[in-house]
């Protein structure tokens, strides 16, 4: 399936952007390639790689921002892991931390095991943060726009959640190299 | 049976003090002691809930989740991938539905299988009791900060006071 029209950069190269304008948030990245090529891209111990449980991320940094409502948590997502966890969606706007920015990656498949499409194409994953209760809610394609409003939402009131449309293109990354103990010790400290 | 407001406080002066989890009648007065003290934060599905306490604790907090044991079943997961894989430690209060087959019939398989469930994934677990409450504490706070996972209390009907004893 050709992706959305507009729809030029992959993942990678969003991730890219979205890391480069990170200071010093926490940032929580769910499973699959999502997590391989952060941790390849731009690797630090405030980053926390959820390598096993798909669709939880966001419940993750919802605990982290309800726990440290002075820290921004930014948490990066794919489209089938919002998907599995939706109710979190309605957590998050129910109980509005304002600290809490949802960057979701959506290429309309399942990436990390081979494509298969996801229902994103036809579920509107913006429109379903915006009725839980999102505050702002934004949907881009192009980096010069992802940057724009990242950056935005870095110093606005959330929650918040900007929807990046990329490729299905993939790097070639491998495994994120630390053991779960350590990622688990690493943003521990990182928060203190 | 004890108040609910005794059970809460004695697991605050154990250290816990971030809670999160999914309603069952059995936790109901619990919870509702929680909600008074403004301590405890909803959350729509079990495993939402364990990953919300995974991420208080690394932010410094020291979490429970509360559940009826059929949310073990949509739970188990995260337990498994998050909770043992990373050594993140929470108290699960699991309340015991279909204990000896007395409950309604949803209720029992999970009643039956619960605790060689929790075996089987290496969950330590125990029954809480009146007569045992003060050593169940005990094994609780010693339990979660001596090997870092999730430990199981487990709650029959009767024991704490509900909304409707
Ligand atoms: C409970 C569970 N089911 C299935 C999988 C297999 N799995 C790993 S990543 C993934 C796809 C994730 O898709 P998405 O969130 O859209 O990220 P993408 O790879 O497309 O960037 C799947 C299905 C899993 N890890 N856990
Ligand atoms: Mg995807």
């Amino acid at each position: 399936m050709r992706p959305e029209e507009g729809t030029i950069q992959s993942r990678s190269r969003a991730i890219e952007a979205v890391m480069s304008l990170i200071t010093d948030q926490l940032v929580i990245i769910c499973n699959g390639f999502p997590s391989r090529e952060a941790f390849h891209l731009a690797d630090r111990p405030q980053n926390f790689y959820m390598i096993g449980s798909m669709g939880v991320a966001p419940a993750i940094g919802l605990g982290v921002a309800l726990s440290k409502p002075e820290k921004k948590v930014i948490v990066l997502d794919g489209d089938g892991n919002v998907l599995m966890g939706m109710g979190t969606l309605a957590t998050v706007g129910a109980l509005r931390p304002k600290n809490f920015v949802h960057v979701v990656f959506d290429n309309e498949v399942y990436g990390s095991t081979g494509n298969q499409p996801t229902f994103s194409r036809v579920v509107r994953l913006d429109q379903v943060a915006k009725a839980a209760g999102y505050v702002n809610v934004e949907r881009v394609h192009e980096r010069e726009d992802l940057v724009y409003e990242f950056k935005d939402m870095l110093a606005k009131e959330g929650p918040s959640m900007l929807l990046v449309k990329v490729t299905d293109q993939a790097d070639d990354v491998g495994r994120v190299l630390l053991e779960p103990p350590d990622i688990t010790q690493r943003f521990k400290k990182a928060i203190e | 049976m004890i108040e609910s407001d005794s059970f809460v406080q004695a697991l605050q002066d154990i250290g816990f003090d971030f809670f999160t989890g999914v309603p069952d009648s059995i936790l109901g007065g619990i919870i509702a002691t929680l909600v008074e003290r403004r301590l405890y934060t909803p959350a729509v599905r079990e495993d939402e809930a364990v990953a919300m306490a995974a991420g208080a604790y690394m932010a410094g907090k020291v979490p429970t989740v509360l559940m009826q044991n059929s949310g073990l079943g949509t739970s188990l997961n995260t337990l498994i991938s998050l909770n043992l894989i990373y050594r993140q430690p929470c108290l699960l209060l699991i309340s015991w539905r279909g204990f000896q087959g007395q409950d309604a019939p949803e209720h029992l398989v999970m009643g039956q299988s619960m605790t060689q469930l929790l075996d089987a994934v290496r969950i330590p677990h125990r029954t809480f009791t009146e007569q045992s409450a003060v050593d169940d504490f005990k094994w609780t706070a010693q339990t979660f900060m001596k090997m870092h996972v999730p430990v199981a209390l487990l709650l029959k009907k009767g024991v704490v006071k509900g909304i409707q004893p």
